[in-house]
This record gives structure tokens, C-alpha cells and sequence, in this order.
């Protein structure tokens, strides 16, 4: 029961030194790193911590009933373990939570970087030339006023294809003129991957970092980071402007280890922007009981209304899944189609099923390739698709978000499968009609049954078509 | 209950023959237990890689250290899921994980009965313990419940795994004697890959008047 309480209690980062020295080293601003992470020799370290440029800290805090991993805020007992250490001859407690990014011994250090750093100042960074709508307006200048300030919350609830990267623009130039640092935090990589360039050819003159996973850049020493809400764990107190995009996405939006992270990776005076096409239940929580500014965009930039998913009851459908193949009928449809100059996007609910039916319509003699998490041609074959080297893509929920082709029309099949809830198949509707030479496509689902997130997704789409007109 | 490999929760199965009975602790979950893909019964018979008759590997083996390396078993083989197990186990560090085998390396350790034979550990250079923090081969030796011999010292080099296969058959070899024996002897270690460490280390054994050298590994 005490845990429970404790776990209620407000994070403590009080560990991080309140009033950061400033230095010269960029590439130690911010960061929170193991020994063995630190660019430099243990004599350098020593001369940088006794001049309080790295600070040491304890890497895992003992509570009474618990353990907190400093990095990544991880208290579950299960994901704690024990190695009996030869380099200090006792067990040692780690966290198994975050290994994936270098073990976190108890008996080894964490350093943290003073943040007080001058990163330079840009003067009219920003060389984007389209502009916002009135909707879009709106937002940015909300998100310019909390920049400024350079404190508090704010939400941007925007429908797919609302354009919400451009709205970030006056905010982030106003930041990067007036010499602050932001992050982009998002929690997918291939979100990341797509950005990136898109950002670098808005501010061509800004320093930017790519940090995910595998990215070759492992340093971030940028005054704009963007990079996935792992990278996060890296950094404290780091960003004077942090951005997350896609809030509701999976794995940050059941994950309290990223949230830790992302509020860590704050300075205790930052303007903390989230971006969402579906919020969750915690936001939607926030917003009514008013403890979260928040800015509506329900308009696309292009101005049309969403498209709304129509619902295919295909009472044959598991049968067929099962052997590998497709109804009869559901082929006509794609056949049909295929007839017109839209691609097709079809969404399964499983890797292997996106795999079977690839391969049962390859056979079929259409032009088809499959993309999923576990695939390591992704990037390439998202972008030969968007090149329209290809016909129909077959995907997971991997291509649910963040990701835009000009012209598709959206078949999801099996769409009763638990993996696909409301905010997926908002967001997954959210595909089709988004360029404004084709601002309309097809968008079905075809069930063995409807759901209730099904109904859920369509009436969030119909609400916000209607919000939409009014404007 | 939670897996050691997914970290995700385990629903112990309960039906009419066991529901009375304590729970059994289990550390792995069905979905990863039937990604491990156990040795077929059709496999070299000297050193344990899936196929038919002895392979080609230990036939050139043979000509070049003539009769070194008496046998090894091993557990799974090494498919992609074991490369991810291992990656994460041993060069990650999370010393933890290898206890979802735990039961796996038992029962085939049983079958084999090998309980006579000295279990011999392979060193880590210094500096690779340091960094690592624990020895690989020391923790499957006392999972299966002996006591781990030390006969070896190893000076510093290269990761194997860093290396192509040429550059691994070509290595000179790593280790020196410090404690001779003249019981048969059992080498434990986590992979056989090109089989390159183990030999080095049965020769050595063999050239200084131990009768037998089996070894024994995880992986193949």
C-alpha cells in the first residue's frame, strides 16, 4: 500500500545540480552517461568534475520499498537483478529495463553534464515559405507565446494531415533565435527518419541531430535534437523546448519509464509542447479537468474534410486469413482498385498475416511488397512506394502514423483485431486524401463483426468533420 | 511470474492434474521457449551441427589436429533467436537472462551424464572480465551444479566474434596452461562456432597428458 503512494508521488530529480556551471563542451551538455559513454580519458573526467562540469551520481536509488533506475525511472522489482561483479567482488544490483543502452551497475556512477552551455543564436533560421492557415495560425502563435515564456504545457490536438510539423515552425524559430535548445521527441524511428529532412530544409542553417537506435550520429550535440523518446534516457535537464510528437503512440503512451524520461530531459523551466492526432485517456482526462492548455486544429491544411471509413462486414474472412488468402470478394474489390490511378494500402493485423497475403496477391499478379517492424529494407521500400514504383503495400500498424503518401486508398482487413483501436484506425484513416491534388480516398474496413472502436474511430472522424465546417 | 527474455507476464497453465498442486516458477514464456529450436537428432557426431554424417568442418578438423577434441554436445542451435539471447546475455551484460534456459541446459546436462568429467572453465582476458563483469562459461558451469576448474589463463586479444572465419582459424592460440590434469575433462562455454577457442584449449590439454576432452555448449 505505501508503494502505491510512493508511486503517486511527484518525480524527484532533485539529484541534478540546481545551478549548472557553464563550459565550453557540447557534447557533454545535458547528457546523463556512463563511464564508459564519456568521450574523454579518467584523467579529463576527473579535472571535469572537480570543476563541476560532470557531476556524479548515484545510478540507482534505494527507496524503502523499492529501487528507482535513475536513468530510466524504472522501480518494478522483476526488472531489477542481481551479478555476483568480479570487478568488485560483491553482487551488484542493475536495471534490466534499460540494458539496451549499456548496463546501469549500482556500484558505477552515472555523470551528468552541466546544461549551461551557449548554443549559438540563429537569425531568421526558418527559410520555409508556405503558409499556415487560420487554424494552424492560431496554434503557432499559441505555441511562439509559450516559448517565449518558456514555461508550462501546452497541446496541439490536430486531425491527421493538419499539418502539425509547420505549425511548429514559428515556435521553433523563435527559439532557436533567441539561442535555445529543442528537442523533437517522438517514439517511432522511422517518425524520425522522415522528419529529420524535412526540418533540415526549414532551417538549413541550424546544426541538427538525428538520434534513434541505430543512427550513426550517437551524440546529439545540436542546439535541435530529434530523436526518438528512448534517446531521451541520454539526457538531463537538457532542452530549454521540448517537443513530443504523436503523445498517444505506442510505446510512450503505456510506458512510465519514457514519461520519466521525457520530463527529466525538460530543464525545470521549459516550454513542454505534445502533439496528437487521438488523444488518450489521460490527456482527454487533462483537458476537462482544464490542467492542459490546448489549441484545436480539426481542419486538414487542404481544407476537405477527413474521409470516413466505411465498415465491410466479411463474415468469411477469418476462414480465409487462416489458409493464407483473401475472400472472393474482397479481391474484386481490389481489382477494382486497382482499375483507378490511387495506390492501395492494405493494413493486417500481424506480421505474419502481412507476410501470407503479400505473397498469396504476388500471386495473383499484382505488384506487392511487404513492410513491418522486423523488416530491415523498410525505409527503402516506403520510399520507392511513395515514389509509386509499386502498387499495393501491405503493412502492419508500423505505418499507422507520421508517414504520408500522396495518393492511397486504405483497405484495412480484419480491422476487429484488438491491435487495431480507435486511435489506430483514426490515424490509419488519417492515410488516405492527403495531398491536396487528391485530398479524398477510400477508406474501408472490412470485420467479421463490428467493434466498438471501430464505431468509436468513425465518430471521432465524423465529429471532427463537423467542428471542421464550422469554421 | 514474468519472462526473463520478453519481460512479459506468464499465465501458469492450471488444469485438473496440477490445479491442487504449488505452482511451478516458470522463467520463460511460450512465445520465446518456441522460438529456441532444439538440435535434430540427424547432426555431426563430433561436433553436433545439424545435418548428415560427420561435417566438413571436422573432417578438415581431423587432418589439421588429428583426434584433439573428442566430442561436443550442445543444446539449441544458433538461429536468430539465440543471436539476440546472446547479444543480450553476454555482450550487453544482462547476466539475469540466461536463467530462462536454466531448466533447458539441466535436463540435457542430466541425459548426457557427465557428472565424472572435470568441468573446465574458459577464461576472459582481464580486461574483457572487467568490462563484462562476469564469466560466461563460470555461470553455466554452476548452473548445472558444479564446481568450475581454472586451468587456463588468457592473454588479451581480439573479440572472436569481431572476426571473420579466417582470421579466427588463423589466430594463434590465446591461452596458457597453469594447472595440468590427467582426468577426463569437460569444456563449458556458450557457443561452438567454428569450434577455433575450444580446440585451442583441448590441444593444449591433450599435449600435456589428459586422456579426454569433450566440451560442452549452449549453442551450435
Amino acid at each position: 500500500m505505501l508503494s502505491y503512494f510512493q508511486r503517486k508521488k511527484p518525480q524527484d530529480f532533485s539529484w541534478i545540480p540546481t545551478n549548472p556551471v557553464p563550459h565550453p563542451y557540447f557534447d557533454l551538455a545535458g547528457k546523463l552517461l556512463l563511464q564508459h559513454e564519456i568521450p574523454y580519458s579518467e584523467k579529463q573526467m576527473l579535472t571535469l568534475v572537480t570543476k563541476r562540469i560532470l557531476t556524479k551520481t548515484e545510478s540507482i536509488e534505494q527507496h524503502l520499498f523499492q529501487k528507482r533506475c535513475r536513468r530510466c525511472g524504472n522501480t518494478q522489482a522483476h526488472l531489477f537483478a542481481e551479478l555476483p561483479h568480479t570487478t568488485c567482488g560483491k553482487s551488484c544490483v542493475y536495471c534490466r529495463n534499460c540494458i539496451q543502452m549499456g548496463r546501469v551497475l549500482e556500484c558505477e556512477p552515472l555523470y551528468i553534464g552541466s546544461a549551461n552551455v551557449q548554443w549559438p543564436i540563429y537569425e531568421a533560421p526558418c527559410v520555409w515559405e508556405g503558409t499556415l492557415t487560420p487554424g494552424q495560425q492560431r496554434a503557432a502563435d499559441d505555441l511562439t507565446a509559450l516559448v517565449q515564456n518558456c514555461s508550462g504545457e501546452h497541446l496541439i490536438w490536430a486531425v491527421c494531415g493538419a499539418g502539425k510539423t509547420e505549425v511548429l515552425f514559428p515556435a521553433i524559430t523563435k527559439a532557436l533565435e533567441t539561442g535555445k535548445r529543442i528537442c523533437l521527441a517522438t517514439p517511432r524511428t522511422d517518425v524520425v527518419r522522415e522528419l529529420q529532412p524535412r526540418l533540415q530544409k526549414a532551417f538549413p542553417a541550424v546544426d541538427t541531430a538525428a538520434l534513434y537506435g541505430d543512427s550513426p550520429d550517437k551524440n546529439g550535440q545540436a542546439p535541435f535534437v530529434i530523436a526518438t523518446t528512448h534517446q531521451l534516457f541520454r539526457f538531463a535537464h537538457a532542452f530549454d523546448v521540448l517537443i513530443i510528437d504523436e503523445v498517444d503512440a505506442f510505446p510512450f503512451h503505456n510506458d512510465p519509464t519514457l514519461h520519466f524520461a521525457a520530463k527529466r530531459a525538460a530543464k525545470r523551466e521549459a516550454a513542454v509542447i505534445y502533439l496528437t492526432a487521438t488523444p488518450r485517456k489521460e490527456q482527454k482526462q487533462r483537458l476537462r479537468q482544464k490542467s492542459l492548455p490546448v489549441t484545436f486544429i480539426p481542419k486538414r491544411f487542404h481544407g476537405h474534410p477527413l474521409p470516413v471509413p466505411v465498415l465491410k462486414l466479411t463474415p468469411m474472412l477469418h476462414r480465409s486469413l487462416n489458409q493464407g488468402k483473401l475472400p472472393q470478394h474482397l479481391l474484386k474489390a481490389i481489382a477494382a482498385q486497382q482499375t483507378t490511378e490511387r495506390q492501395l494500402l492494405l493494413f493486417l493485423p500481424s506480421i505474419k498475416k502481412a507476410e501470407e497475403i503479400a505473397s498469396f496477391l504476388e500471386e495473383e499478379g499484382y505488384e506487392v511488397k511487404s513492410v513491418h517492424a522486423e523488416d530491415h529494407h523498410r525505409a527503402e521500400k516506403i520510399q520507392s512506394f511513395r515514389n509509386k514504383e509499386y502498387r499495393i503495400l501491405v503493412t502492419t500498424t508500423i505505418l499507422e502514423r507520421g508517414v504520408t503518401f500522396p495518393s492511397v486508398d486504405v483497405y484495412v482487413i480484419d480491422a476487429g483485431h484488438v491491435v487495431f483501436d480507435e486511435a489506430a484506425l483514426v490515424q490509419i484513416s488519417g492515410r488516405a486524401g492527403r495531398s491536396a491534388d487528391d485530398p479524398d480516398g477510400e477508406v474501408r474496413l472490412y470485420h467479421i463483426g463490428k467493434t466498438d472502436e471501430m464505431l468509436d474511430a468513425v465518430e471521432a472522424i465524423k465529429k471532427m468533420n463537423k467542428l471542421g465546417q464550422k469554421l | 511470474m514474468n519472462c526473463y527474455l520478453c519481460f512479459s507476464p506468464i499465465v501458469p497453465e492450471v488444469n485438473w492434474t496440477n490445479f491442487l498442486l504449488p505452482v511451478i516458477e516458470k522463467k520463460i514464456c511460450r512465445t520465446c521457449e518456441e522460438e529456441l529450436e532444439e538440435l535434430p537428432a540427424e547432426r555431426c557426431p563430433m561436433c553436433s551441427r545439424p545435418g548428415e554424417g560427420l561435417c566438413g568442418d571436422c573432417a578438415r578438423w581431423e587432418e589439421t589436429l588429428p583426434g584433439v577434441l573428442d566430442q561436443n554436445d550442445s543444446v539449441f542451435t544458433y538461429n536468430a533467436f539465440a543471436k539476440e539471447l546472446v547479444a543480450k546475455w553476454k555482450y550487453r551484460g544482462d547476466y539475469v537472462a540466461l536463467e530462462a534456459l536454466e531448466t533447458f541446459i539441466k535436463e540435457k546436462w542430466n541425459v548426457l551424464n557427465r557428472d565424472d568429467y572435470l568441468t573446465v572453465c574458459v577464461p576472459l582476458s582481464s580486461e574483457r572480465e572487467r568490462e563484462r563483469g562476469f564469466n560466461q562459461s563460470e555461470k553455466i558451469i554452476e548452473m548445472v551444479g558444479k564446481e568450475p576448474a581454472y586451468l587456463f589463463k588468457r592473454i588479451h586479444g581480439e573479440k572472436q566474434s569481431k572476426r571473420n572465419r579466417r582470421a579466427r582459424l588463423e589466430a594463434e592460440n590465446p591461452f596458457s596452461v597453469v594447472k595440468l590434469v590427467d582426468q577426463p575433462v569437460i569444456i563449458v562455454d556458450d557457443i561452438y562456432t567454428t569450434g577455433r577457442t575450444i580446440r585451442h584449449m583441448a590441444s593444449l590439454l591433450k599435449e600435456n597428458g589428459c586422456p579426454e576432452v569433450r566440451s560442452f555448449t549452449i549453442f551450435r
